[in-house]
């Protein structure tokens, strides 16, 4: 028998707050936003005259307007490119890498312009997947803030005149150093071993953000690559690899390849979470344990005895702990232990276990390249611009100012013109752009050549999707200019690549350009670590001397979204919108607090305190988590930018500078003091906006162990009463049944697949042109995201506990339940039902059902009663407040639809909605007609795969299928026989609304009690 | 051209004037029925049948006629442009091509002609210099394609010269209008009867007036000349017709009245439908360039400058280079054309002046309608190879399209796509035809999302 946890969606709805139960009662915020600038009463909103005034001056208006109709031009090409016809789409293979993520994409552009990025499935890397972040990234090709043209000290500059001095400047720098994030393109890393041969004494220095010095030094200097569906047990000391980690698009597929259950494969991996923060990757782990930061060398170490023993008894102790280090031992080649600490003690001891194990999941020999920064070199140079001993610096794409924990050393060095030349690559005039004296931007990654490496034998290409914007270079060409090497980096490129490819080169390049990928590797040996190599009793003796503070610690992460707050990622106000996968939060950053911690110290959500660390602070506001580890609290990294541009600055404050620094290495952790202030600050969260009507039948789940004994038993189907007896819902109804007899479009969301990653939301949002509203209309509760993920808290307390624990006692745990809560994730989008109770409240008829199974919904029909979003039993209709287009209070946040520039990205088959109309999800209809439309012109039915949902398609697990219902062979339609009375369920089934859309039933390798730590 | 939800409101307003109304309708239609009439004989350019997607299938299945017929359609979408039979175009007359070349020069010529001068084949050299140098563009044809269009110019071979020489057998049949265009046919055609009638009657009625009155004159200056008649006779004689009698009579002012609001009424409310209406929208364009010599006198497909037409959302206006395939030789002094190589030169793009715009909320797809639906390009546009100014020929209204779509059969025949729904409609509806919108043509979300 399935077990029936309680879900809420937040705090706010386990405390029943006031505020909570109001919005929870009425859809809609407020009442129509008139005047809302005025401030003015209630008594003078709208008065009579004001009223007549105005329609007086609209219907003038609409008359005069209608007089003339304005003369359009249809302007041609002069010379239209062969491949170009307007109207068709064309898909060119990239790849981005922000230094932080790789992903390999599909560039979809209309008419020369890039409008949307897709997963590449050619790629073996990550087959199709596309992270939020990779899929935002399109925006940032027409981000206003980039620098557009050659600057000296801020003015404009001839690019001419730039290369002279720069060159002179550089033959008698002395010493010159090249500060970069992780590089994975040989070409570019052999561009500045060309750069360093011809000025002697140049250095390249890497690092990261989000630094893996720890792990690259435990495993001789190189990240080794991960295969996580070769593990049956995962261990995860707070690497986050579905969220944050290396390389989570890839490390996601991998994972959820071993945990998708079906009636052949009943098994799934188990996966233990050890962790303080609740991280993407925690709220899928089957057991999650909050720990304390300082207390994972020891849970390691704990770890290491069980599997490996010999070390000094660990002081961590916890049951669940042993249980995890059993399994692991007992799995052996099928095991696998990852953390993601910065500590090289924990990686060495990590390193020690896996390979004791034998792990099957990691490979040495063929490593990932994704992260080579080090940590030791990044200090020591900075000590050196600090002491006036380096002549000259080049940042490319480096933005250490901001992103070093060290940034306001540099920033004084800089100032104090410690370096002679300063000479920024970076595409904007960020923080440490701003202060070099020199600024040659380099184009977007979609105006260039390039290659990348991301794993030894597997190479991708980028190519050039659209000319130049604006008067930029490529950074490459910038250095080999600099160094006297009059070749391009296209032939540069290609010259490379002619070692790699074996044959006809001319015919190999051309496919690896189609294809975008090509397998070979063009990478010289990783160099090495500044820092030797750790043994397994150095790092035990490490781990037993590390400090064990015995206050509050802060544990700093990375968000899904803004990651690690580069200029890419910043300035775009997609990712600054997508709310966060745990706290559901938006624009800026916060202080996570456990729930007791924050009742103790009577802190309410959104108060700001001060957290402080020998003298540096930071002022945000209290976020209640619950997960969060007793004693720790967390602050992401990424916000606090200044130079980042209108919508990247301001927003939240810059965590790094309170960082440990640990023999040069950066600990992402301290002991800290929280002092309380009297400000408050609200957080524009999105998670208790929408309510749904009854939480029984909304998410389901099961264990493996129920799933294994009867999948028959796994979901719950409610039965309603008719005379007949117990009947399914759809026996009774009061409208007629649709008859589909061309398509019938459905999709099917596997709970079990998705990991609530967002990729989608975005995908969504690049898809159809969905507004950005900003953080106050946030707050407002009036974001337009079509397709959002809930995220429900459950409670392991269960009724079946009342034996074993007594009723009381029982009673009372399921009452406290949020110190660390399971967590499932659902996305929810338009159900389109088959009897959809919009569709009947309509009174003009704009949302009707379609005969191939769609609710549509009519924009130029709405007349914005809000009705259907009033009787949505999912809360899922959009009403424009705005015209988010033309409206100036939207201007910073929602730029992409004001300018020229910006609105090169919108979709052209997608309308742009105005103020007043509902929208909604609308299946991708634009999708479902071309690929119909296709279809026909070749006189044949669609295949199965041809036309996908923006989601789907750019869903990195598949979780989310999309298909005809009407096709016996397609791919929703065998998982909808196959789950059918088994994890296929309809959410709000009892109300009999027959959604198309069909979810299925989460399962989870765990016992329940086991849970609760 | 009245919206056609207001005729029975003007036939209302006309049937109060009809003396007025009966000429005024007569005159109307002598001007409705010019376009109608001129549409017999039309020889388009533009047929689905041309397209080589359709033009393949007969060549690949067919023997020596059904290649003929095949090749004609490819030669006319292709290479008529350039090429005639019998006379030098751009290029050189085709006549006797199959004895001056083998098929084994033809195929890769046609392909990739540039590739042949580069590889320095000795007719090709001399033929591309003897051109002035002028590159023929490379086609995508397969070599049955190419082997049925030299098949066709075989058989063309020696006939009659002219563009118009083969209007007669490849134009459209004036039956294969469909409905509307017959019933405009018709309608006019009774329509010239009736007006000859009319005026006849017109005629003889004011003859008749004309007699009557001058009858009566005579007859009241001969009673005049009478001495016997007595007073009340002479009062009936003498009697005048009273004006203000009329004039100040309620009921003819009561009428005057109604008829005054109807025709206000009306024409505000015609106003008020035509908001936002340009049919018959012709903008004076950046160059005169005309249809009617092109698209008719001369029979170039549509689809040879409106590149896109068959495959994309949009029918592109064709960029200049398209121009320059033809004009780089033809006409090369005319003002017109000049404008054109101006623009070439000057890099800046000639700025059309739109006349079909469909509002942003409604989408609309070429391609579904002229490569699925086989529908053609005059059924909407008008008669464009009579236009040497385009103008806007339909009203582009929702309920335009709509209507469309309610009454248009869905082209079904051999699109695989449609097999199984021809099927379940022919079971349950039987003799209905199955239209668009019986396939769904009419839900908002076909045209609106």
């Amino acid at each position: 028998m399935q077990e029936s946890p309680k879900y809420w969606k937040g705090i706010e709805e386990l405390e029943n707050s006031p505020e909570f139960v109001k919005n929870a009662l009425t859809e809609f915020a407020d009442f129509l936003p008139v005047k809302e600038s005025n401030g003015s009463t209630d008594a003078a909103v709208a008065p009579r005259r004001d009223f007549l005034k105005l329609m007086g001056f609209g219907i003038a208006a609409a008359t005069l307007a209608s007089c003339e109709t304005p003369i359009r031009k249809a302007i041609p090409y002069l010379n239209k490119p062969e491949e170009v016809d307007p109207g068709i789409a064309n898909f060119y293979a990239s790849t981005f890498f922000n230094g932080q993520d790789y992903n390999s994409i599909l560039v979809k552009t209309r008419e020369g312009r890039p409008i949307k990025f897709e997963g590449n499935p050619e790629s073996p890397v990550t087959r199709g997947g596309l992270s939020a972040r990779a899929q935002a990234a399109v925006l940032s090709l027409y981000d206003g803030g980039r620098l557009q043209h050659f600057a000296k000290k801020g003015a404009k500059i001839d690019k001419d005149q730039l290369d002279q001095e720069v060159r002179n400047a550089l033959a008698g720098a002395g010493r010159i150093a090249v500060v970069s994030p992780t590089i994975i393109s040989p070409s570019t890393k052999k561009v500045i071993g060309e750069f360093a041969g011809r000025f002697a004494g140049t250095e390249h220095v890497m690092y990261d953000v989000d630094s893996a010095s720890g792990l690259l030094r435990a495993n001789g200097g190189v990240v080794p690559a991960y295969d996580f569906s070769k593990a049956d047990v995962i261990v995860s000391f707070g690497a986050d690899f579905l969220g944050t980690w290396l390389s989570p698009v890839e490390y996601a597929r991998q994972y959820i390849t071993n945990r998708k259950v079906s009636k052949e494969k009943q098994t799934m991996s188990r996966h233990f979470q050890f962790e303080s923060n609740m991280s993407l990757t925690g709220s899928n782990a089957d057991v999650r344990v909050p720990l304390k930061p300082s207390e994972m060398g020891e849970a390691v170490l704990a770890v290491y005895n069980t599997v490996v023993g010999g070390g000094s008894a660990s002081s961590y102790n916890n049951k669940l702990l042993q249980t995890a280090a059993a399994e692991l031992k007992r799995a052996g080649a099928r095991g696998l232990v990852v953390s993601g600490s910065n500590d090289p003690a924990v990686q060495t001891l990590v390193a020690a276990i896996n390979q004791a194990l034998g792990s099957a999941a990691v490979d040495v020999a063929n490593p990932s390249y994704i992260r080579q920064g080090d940590d030791a070199r990044m200090s020591r140079l900075l000590r050196d611009i600090s002491n006036g001993q380096i002549g000259a610096v080049i940042f490319y794409n480096a933005n250490p100012v901001f992103d070093h924990p060290m940034g306001a050393d540099l920033a004084a060095a800089l100032k104090s013109g410690k370096v002679r030349t300063t000479i920024s690559l970076n595409d904007r005039l960020d923080e440490t752009g701003e202060l070099c004296t020199y600024a040659a931007p380099d184009h977007h990654f979609l105006e260039s050549w390039n290659d990348y490496e991301p794993k030894r034998g597997f190479l991708s290409l980028a190519q050039p999707v659209i000319t130049p914007l604006f008067a930029t270079r490529q950074a490459q060409d910038s250095l080999l200019t600099w160094a006297g090497n009059p070749t391009t980096y296209y032939n540069y490129l290609r010259n490379q690549w002619k070692a790699v490819l074996g044959g006809d080169f001319n015919k190999a390049w051309d496919k690896a350009v189609h294809d975008g990928v090509a397998t070979g590797t063009a990478t010289p040996a990783p160099i090495a670590q500044t820092a030797a190599a750790m043994d397994v009793n150095g790092a035990i003796s490490a781990i037993k001397s590390a400090p064990k503070p015995s206050g509050i610690e802060l544990a700093i992460y990375e968000k899904v979204a803004i990651g690690n707050g580069s200029n890419l990622l910043a300035n775009n106000p997609w990712l600054q919108e997508l709310p966060d996968p745990v706290t559901k939060a938006t624009w800026g950053n916060y202080v996570t607090v456990p729930r007791a911690y924050a009742a103790d110290q009577k802190w309410e959500q959104g108060d700001v305190v001060k957290v402080s660390v020998n003298g540096k602070s930071v002022e945000l506001p209290v976020l209640i988590q619950p997960g969060q580890a007793a004693g720790t609290i967390g602050i992401a990294l990424g916000y606090g930018r200044t130079k980042a541009g209108k919508v990247g600055n301001e927003l939240g404050q810059n965590v790094l500078p309170l960082v440990a620094m640990r023999n040069d290495a950066i600990i992402y952790s301290n002991a800290v003091q929280i002092t309380p202030t009297e400000a408050k600050s609200p957080i524009a969260q999105t998670q208790t906006h929408h309510t749904i009507m009854d939480r029984k039948q909304v998410v389901q789940e099961a264990t493996l162990k129920q799933y294994v004994e009867n999948p028959k038993e796994v979901t719950e189907y409610e039965k309603i009463s008719t005379p007949e007896g117990l009947a399914k819902p759809n026996k009774v109804s009061l409208w007629q049944d649709y008859e589909y007899k061309n398509h019938h479009w459905g999709m099917a969301i596997d709970l079990n697949s998705c990991i609530g990653c967002g990729s989608c939301v975005i995908g969504c949002q690049a898809e159809n042109n969905v507004a950005v509203v900003g953080k106050q209309e946030v707050i407002n509760r009036r974001e337009m995201h079509w397709l959002r993920i809930d995220r429900y808290y459950s409670s392991a307390a269960h009724k079946s506990d009342f034996e074993a624990k007594g009723k009381l006692d029982t009673y009372a745990a399921m009452e406290d339940p949020s110190e660390n809560p399971q967590v499932i994730f659902q996305p929810m989008l338009c159900q389109h039902c088959n009897h959809a109770p919009c569709e009947t409240v309509c009174p003009v008829l704009a949302t009707t059902h379609s005969s191939e199974g769609l609710n549509q919904m009519t924009y130029n029909r709405c007349v914005g009663t809000r009705y259907c979003a009033n009787n949505c039993p999912y809360k899922v209709r959009r009403f424009n407040w705005f015209s988010y287009y033309t409206n100036e209070k939207f201007e910073t946040v929602n730029g992409h639809m004001f300018t020229d520039l910006g609105r090169m990205v919108l979709n052209p088959d997608v309308t742009v909605r105005a103020r007043g109309v509902m929208e909604k999800c609308s299946f991708c209809v634009q999708r479902i007609q071309l690929g119909k439309l296709e279809a026909k012109k070749q006189k044949r039915r669609p295949q199965d795969g041809e036309v996908v949902s923006a989601c789907a398609q750019s869903c990195p697990t598949q979780a989310i299928v999309f298909g005809d219902m009407r096709d016996p062979n397609s791919r929703i339609s065998q998982i909808l026989r196959r789950e059918d009375g088994e994890r296929a369920f309809h959410v709000l089934d009892s109300i009999n609304t027959q959604p198309n859309i069909t979810y299925l039933t989460k399962i989870r390798n765990t016992e329940s009690s086991e849970f609760n730590a | 051209m009245n919206s056609i939800r207001l005729r029975p409101l003007s036939r209302l307003f006309l049937a109060l004037f009809l003396t007025v109304a009966t000429i005024g309708e007569s005159l109307a239609q002598a001007v409705g029925a010019a376009p109608a009439v001129s549409k017999e004989g039309v020889a388009p350019g533009a047929t689905a049948a041309a397209t080589p997607a359709t033009a393949a299938a007969p060549a690949a299945g067919g023997g020596d006629a059904a290649a003929i017929a095949a090749g004609d359609a490819l030669f006319k979408g292709n290479c008529a442009q350039c090429h005639a039979v019998n006379e030098v175009v751009v290029g050189p007359a085709l006549a006797g091509i199959s004895k001056r070349r083998p098929m084994s020069w033809i195929i890769p010529w046609v392909k990739n002609s540039s590739k042949m001068v580069a590889s320095g084949d000795e007719y090709s050299v001399k033929i591309f210099n003897q051109y002035s140098k002028q590159q023929m563009p490379s086609f995508q044809l397969s070599d049955q394609e190419i082997t049925s269009i030299v098949a066709w110019v075989t058989s063309q071979e020696g006939k009659a010269t002219g563009p118009n020489d083969n209007a007669a057998g490849t134009g459209i049949k004036p039956g294969e209008q469909g409905p509307a265009g017959g019933a405009d046919t018709a309608e006019a055609g009774a329509g010239k009867y009736m007006n000859v009638l009319l005026i006849v009657l017109v005629v003889v009625l004011i003859v008749l007036v004309v007699t009557l009155v001058i009858i009566a004159n005579i007859m009241k200056d001969v009673l005049r000349g009478r001495k016997d008649l007595d007073g009340r006779d002479r009062e009936v004689l003498e009697q005048r017709f009273d004006f203000s009698k009329i004039y100040k009579s309620t009921a003819v002012r009561a009428i005057v009245g109604v008829v005054f609001v109807l025709a206000v009424l009306y024409e505000s409310i015609q106003g008020a439908m035509g908001v936002g209406l340009t049919q018959g929208y012709q903008p004076t364009q950046p160059i005169a360039f005309s249809h009617k010599l092109h698209a008719g006198e001369h029979q170039i497909n549509c689809a040879y400058c409106h590149t896109s037409v068959y495959k994309s959302r949009s029918a592109n206006i064709p960029s200049a280079n398209i121009c320059m395939n033809c004009h780089s030789q033809i006409k090369t002094e005319s003002p017109e054309i000049k404008k054109i190589y101006r623009a070439i030169e000057r890099k800046q793009p000639i700025q059309w002046v739109r006349i079909h715009n469909l509002p942003d909320l409604a989408y609309f797809n070429h391609a579904q309608h002229t490569q699925v639906g086989g529908i053609e390009c005059q059924t909407c546009h008008g008669p464009i190879q009579n236009m040497d100014v385009v103008y806007q020929y339909s009203p582009l209204t929702m309920g335009w399209c709509i209507n469309c779509h309610r009454e248009t059969p869905l082209n079904t025949k051999g699109n695989g796509y449609y097999d199984n729904l021809v099927k379940l409609h022919d079971k349950s509806n039987g003799a209905v035809p199955f239209t668009v919108s019986s396939n769904g043509g009419t839900e908002c979300s076909k045209c609106h999302y």
